[in-house]
């Protein structure tokens, strides 16, 4: 008996030995584990720690805004040892202590999706530019408006009050596209330009987006072009302008390339929106996480920007000239959730 | 038998004036109270058509017409309805923080039954319904078997059904489109028909519907009066023969069908079956609950008040946004509001002196 206490205690000694000495960790922390972006973004991760034999270790907050479960979550990973954390963050300018404790303590931090406040207080980012990809489907809506742009009855669907960074770039990208003069590029609402209707706030899902759509119709019911925030925002105006039975007379276009999303494109109830890739960001995350625990190296930047860009590109069956896109066919291929 | 001893000659003998109260006439200010005391849900009206009124004076024909005043019934119903259930758990001096998880889970049962497992739409909506009941149920049994608190019950409940329902929905939206080809029984609710420049939805038809029903079931019927006796105090009730955990049970358990049937008009009113929808709904029935009157401790209030109070919030909300105020002053506003409700509230409580 004893025997065999000693014996698997000296097991149990170099599993912790070898666990500590080459084995590399990483943690991914995300807003929420519910939102399907985020789902496929954690699987991108450990399909990509697999293939690399990182042991990942997940978390998320419990809903969207959750800063604490995220505070809390960075210290157990720096005192799990991990080499890296890849984050979402709810609050970009809070986290920040947190997220340099972890870079004092040696780990690599790279925020995925969302940029922190400042953006430089992370390692690096890997995102989508989002503000480009307002501007795609800006340039788009103008294009297929041809002349029309110039009397276009704007309705600006976005996030919420407090104005995410997510938020205001794609509205303002937009905007910029559509060839609309940018009053305060950090912040939405403020434009003098009379086609924009008005801006309302649709916390990105299908019942806000309905809500927003309608009271801006009250506003004004000869609206023509709808930007929404994501594809479940505008799946909810689509419903409102049908009740109005003006669906087949309005554009709108949308930004995230989510799998609905894509088939809303292909049925026609969006014009065309520009599609993200949250697999890429995790699966690059946790390479960069590699790199780093291995050489000491960390990623750069995409040239001309602060952050690394992931891509973007727009998705539509009706292209115009002068703006790219790929079609539905292969927006189903890439698409996510 | 004495004739002293005889109660109901000698309380017959009695001169009816002992056991009567007197409206004394005592001025404007106490006969307007006391008409507050006797019609809880007056206030909350007077509230409304208020509202009505001063922002149709601001914003005239945009907001004074048939088409908004329709318009904020569509955009309240899903509320009202939640807000229906709500009043019954808070009537009994109980609360049911689930309600909006109860509500999204029994649209997500109707449409992954639907297009998961190929259940004809009319079973799936009525599996639907039963879940919601179900979980009402089980909240109800937790609280007056194993006496524990509502708050906390009905807090767990909300965590667990919201989990639930993302665990097993994998958080997959079911796009209009479809459901508007296969199962368009799914979207009955959203039903729209005119009368003149109203429009209406059969939804919006429900909740009016459903209010009516519960205010005469309230006042006219035994099971009615029994849950306002149980809220005002259960220890009375028991002791007159109410069966106070057969009532609580059915309460919660009414509260979560109406909640499930609040689904179902969800998927009428935003088309498709979307797992994160409905997340505030807990807090806006509260919200709804306190603006039209009904006591926190239960036993006092009315149900229209109830749907006085959501459409308290519809008409703040269309009204400032037609009027492009910043959407937060809506949030302010009816904060200030949800206080002042609470105030004359205590205010009318106090018998006037």
């Amino acid at each position: 008996m004893k025997r065999l206490l000693t014996s698997s205690t000296l097991a149990l000694a170099a599993m912790v030995g070898t666990a500590s000495a080459d084995d590399i960790s990483a943690c991914l922390i995300t807003k929420t584990d519910t939102n399907p972006f985020f789902v496929k973004m954690r699987e991108g991760a450990e399909a990509k720690a697999a293939e690399l034999g990182i042991t990942l270790s997940s978390y998320a907050g419990k809903v969207d805004g959750d800063h604490e479960t995220q505070v809390a979550a960075i210290e157990t990973c720096i005192a799990n040892g991990a080499n890296g954390i890849l984050l979402t963050a709810s609050d970009t300018s809070s986290i920040v202590p947190a997220v340099q404790q972890a870079r004092d303590a040696g780990l690599v931090v790279i925020a995925l999706d969302t940029p922190l406040e400042p953006i430089n207080a992370a390692d690096m980012t890997f995102a989508t530019d989002n503000f480009l990809a307002g501007e795609l489907i800006g340039q788009w809506a103008a294009a297929a408006l041809g002349d029309d742009a110039a009397n276009a009855k704007i309705a600006m669907l976005d996030l919420g009050v407090s104005q995410p960074t997510v938020g205001v770039l794609r509205d303002q990208g937009f905007l910029q596209g559509f060839g609309i003069d940018l009053g305060d590029p950090n912040k939405w609402g403020d434009e003098t330009d009379p086609r924009i209707v008005g801006n309302d706030v649709t916390a990105g899902n299908e019942e806000g987006g309905r809500k927003a759509m309608e009271n801006l119709l009250a506003k004004d019911p000869s609206i023509n072009v709808v930007y929404t925030i994501n594809e479940p925002a505008a799946a909810g105006a689509y419903e409102a302008l049908k009740s109005f039975g003006r669906e087949n007379e309005v554009l709108i276009v949308s930004v995230d390339g989510g799998c609905p999303g894509v088939a809303d494109v292909k049925d026609g109830v969006i014009g065309a929106t520009s599609q993200q890739y949250p697999l890429l960001m995790a699966s690059k995350g946790i390479e960069a996480i590699a790199a780093w625990a291995k050489d000491g190296v960390k990623p750069q930047a995409t040239d001309g920007k602060d952050f690394f860009d992931t891509g973007v590109a727009l998705v539509t069956d009706h292209p115009v000239d002068g703006v790219s896109s790929v079609d539905t066919a292969k927006g189903a291929d890439l698409c996510w959730g | 038998m004495t004739q002293s001893d005889n109660f109901e000659v000698a309380a017959g003998n009695a001169k009816p004036e002992i056991a009567s109260f007197e409206d004394q006439e005592k001025g404007l200010v106490a006969r307007f109270h006391h008409a507050l005391h006797t019609t809880p849900a007056l206030v909350p009206l007077i509230v409304l058509l208020a509202a009505v009124v001063v922002f149709g004076l601001i914003l005239g024909s945009k907001f004074f017409s048939p088409f908004a005043m329709t318009l904020i019934l569509q955009q309240v119903q899903i509320v009202g309805i939640v807000a229906a259930a709500q009043s019954l758990v808070i009537l009994t001096a109980g609360i049911d923080l689930s309600v909006g998880a109860i509500a999204v889970i029994s649209s997500v049962v109707m449409g992954q039954f639907t297009f998961r497992y190929g259940v004809p739409p009319v079973v799936s909506i009525a599996c639907g319904l039963a879940f919601g009941t179900a979980i009402g149920a089980l909240n109800g049994w937790l609280i007056a078997r194993m006496k524990l608190p509502p708050f906390i019950v009905t807090l767990g409940m909300w965590q667990i059904v919201l989990a639930a329902n993302f665990l097993y929905s994998a958080n997959e939206t079911i796009r209009s489109q479809d459901i508007a080809k296969q199962a368009p029984l799914l979207q009955l609710l959203g039903a729209k028909f005119k009368v003149g420049g109203a429009v209406f939805t059969l939804g919006v038809v429900l909740m009016i519907v459903l209010v009516l029903t519960l205010a005469y079931v309230l006042k006219h019927t035994a099971w009615g009066r029994h849950v306002y006796a149980v809220g005002d105090d259960p220890e009375a009730a028991e002791l007159s023969g109410v069966n106070v955990k057969k009532v609580l049970i059915s309460v919660y358990a009414l509260a979560g069908l109406i909640c499930a049937f609040a689904g179902w008009a969800l998927i009428g009113r935003i088309g498709s079956v979307s797992p994160t929808s409905g997340q505030l709904l807990n807090i806006e029935s509260i919200t709804a609950v306190v603006i039209g009157g009904i006591s926190l401790f239960g036993g006092r209030g009315s149900i229209l008040g109830t749907m006085f109070g959501a459409l308290i919030v519809g008409v703040f909300t269309l009204g400032l946004r037609l009027s492009g105020a910043d959407a937060q002053w809506t949030f302010l506003l009816i904060g200030a509001l949800i206080i002042a409700a609470v105030a004359v509230d205590q205010w009318i409580r106090k018998v006037a002196s």
